[in-house]
């Protein structure tokens, strides 16, 4: 049987920022596709252009080179097919969890009680059953993201794009909710695009890690990840883990060395600048 | 137990206040007592207290209440639509908003009050000068208030928006609307103050109408409890405002 064409393909992007000290390649040429249920994390150190590429990817930003398309159809603006978790905390604090799972459904004209029925089904998903009637203010950051992340399931986009999601969280908790995305992934089958700059979140989550470079952000290396699934977060003790956390990392040291010289340049000539 | 504390936690706020108030007013009748406040110039509050029954009998306290009530509920409804639509203009339009802003905050200070011969001539010796000065003069903290709600909105909840490809008038009434409505109500309670203070200061100043002629009247007989008790009635229309804008905000946004 002939394998399923990739269902997201990043062709030769490159994105170019103006600044008062002249035109920023933030992205350069970079390329990669997606199969269909695969879980693809693109790790860089700070400034490599990582949340960039997921706005140009999630439709958000335009003037750029290069194409994104999802199963043949260019991407222009939003797509239905491209369902975005964002970085920062993104629930609507003026509706309760499950008001803000059942957005989507709301703004797709499901009837009411359908979307309350469907909705409730994600919010189980994420293990949130029991805090439907809550509100955002009255979970915690990690319970916030999960309802955010149920918000983005419950439109069942085709792929799943996830903006350094579990940034704002505490270690243990973040591992947590890997299991939490892992199992969700296992039970629908959702093809995942994550953009992080956690090497082990990336290794427990990911079937491939694209690895780039320092500004302007180029794809160094793509390491595929060759552990068990279904995984647990109990995977981070194993040899293999270690191993592909090291090999990462000395990938990335060197951008990341590269970005903080870079920070501390600039942070000197801002206090030179009279 | 639990139950307990929490109704504790809840009723402590507005004991604390009262029992202020009260120890205040004591506080007065005291200091008016040992002759320390001028009892020519401020009234006992135990007089004032016993004026309130003569007043709301002989003075038609009822009507006159009603009436500036209904005028700033008049000019609270317009400043409200025309407010919050020329603050969603303004929030829109970028070109429009920097030209017109530091006028419409200018105009926040200025004491428009005085402009009241005009508003005389333009709409008569009647509640729709009133209405429409309590309206004026209330306007800019609607729209200043409004424009900065909305442009307080939160990027990432915009995103989410565009992410989900809500059209503008969805992005409008489901995002950027309930996210700035808790900095629209700070604008329409203040507006709302405005207004008052501007209707009751006009009817005092031509004579006219409800709570504010009353006051006029009664000070002119030097009728220092009466007048007090009026003020009183003054503050209540203010209190009812603030009440029912906090029960419609807590409809509109039950997270708060």
């Amino acid at each position: 049987m002939k394998p399923a064409g990739p269902i997201l393909v990043v062709e030769d992007i490159v994105k170019r920022f103006d600044t008062p000290d002249g035109a920023l390649t933030a992205i350069d040429r970079v390329s990669f596709d997606v199969a269909p249920g695969e879980f693809l994390a693109v790790i860089g150190p700070s400034g490599c252009g990582k949340s960039t590429l997921f706005n140009v990817i999630g439709g958000l930003i335009d003037g750029y080179q290069g194409r994104v398309s999802v199963a043949g159809e260019t991407v222009r603006g939003p797509h239905a097919a491209l369902g975005m978790v964002f970085q920062e905390e993104s629930t609507f604090p003026w509706r309760t969890v499950i008001e803000n799972v059942a957005f989507p459904l709301e703004i797709a004209g499901v009837a009411k009680a359908e979307r309350i029925e469907r909705a409730r089904h994600f919010v189980a998903l994420v293990g949130l059953a029991g805090f439907e009637r809550r509100y955002p203010a009255e979970l915690s950051g990690g319970m916030r993201q999960r309802v955010s992340m149920a918000r983005t399931l419950a439109s069942e986009p085709k792929i799943l794009l996830m903006d350094e999601p579990f940034a704002a969280l505490d270690e243990q908790t973040r591992l947590l909710l890997g299991d939490k995305v892992l199992q969700i992934q296992q039970e629908l089958k959702q093809t995942t695009l994550l953009i992080t700059h956690n090497i082990t979140e990336a290794v427990q989550l990911s079937d491939r890690i694209l690895v780039m470079t320092y500004r302007p952000g180029r794809v160094k290396r793509v390491v595929s990840i060759d552990l068990p699934r279904p995984r647990t977060s109990e995977i981070v003790s194993s040899d293999a883990f270690g191993h592909y956390v090291a090999q990462i990392w000395s990938d990335l040291r060197e951008e990341a060395t590269r970005g903080m010289q870079d920070a501390e340049a600039h942070s000197r000539r801002e206090r030179a600048t009279p | 137990m639990n139950g307990a504390r929490r109704l504790a936690a809840k009723l402590a706020p507005p004991v604390l206040g009262l029992t202020t108030l009260v120890l205040a007013i004591i506080l007065i009748q005291i200091l008016i007592e040992a002759g320390r406040i001028n009892r020519f110039v401020v009234p006992l509050p135990t007089q004032i207290a016993a004026s309130f029954g003569r007043v709301i009998a002989e003075e038609n306290v009822l009507g006159r209440f009603l009436l500036t009530a209904g005028e700033a509920l008049a000019a609270g409804v317009l400043l409200t639509v025309v407010g919050i639509g020329l603050g969603v203009l303004l929030y829109r339009f970028r070109l429009l908003r920097l030209a017109c802003e530091t006028w419409v905050a200018a105009l926040a200070s200025a004491p428009l009050v005085l402009m009241y011969p005009l508003f005389l001539v333009i709409f008569g010796r009647s509640a729709l000068t009133m209405v429409m000065i309590g309206f004026v003069a209330a306007l800019p903290p609607v729209i200043l208030k409004t424009i900065e709600g909305l442009a307080g909105t939160r990027r990432v909840l915009i995103d989410v928006g565009r992410s989900f490809k809500l059209t503008q008038a969805q992005q409008f009434w489901k995002i950027l609307f309930p996210a700035a409505l808790p900095s629209m109500f700070v604008g329409i309670r203040l507006g709302l103050i405005f207004a008052l203070i501007n209707v009751v200061g006009v009817e005092f100043l031509i004579n006219f109408g409800g709570l504010g002629q009353l006051i006029n009247e009664l000070a002119e007989r030097y009728d220092l409890p009466g007048t007090y008790a009026a003020i009183c009635f003054v503050v209540l229309v203010s209190v009812c405002f603030f009440a029912v804008t906090g029960w419609i905000e807590r409809w509109l946004r039950p997270a708060d």
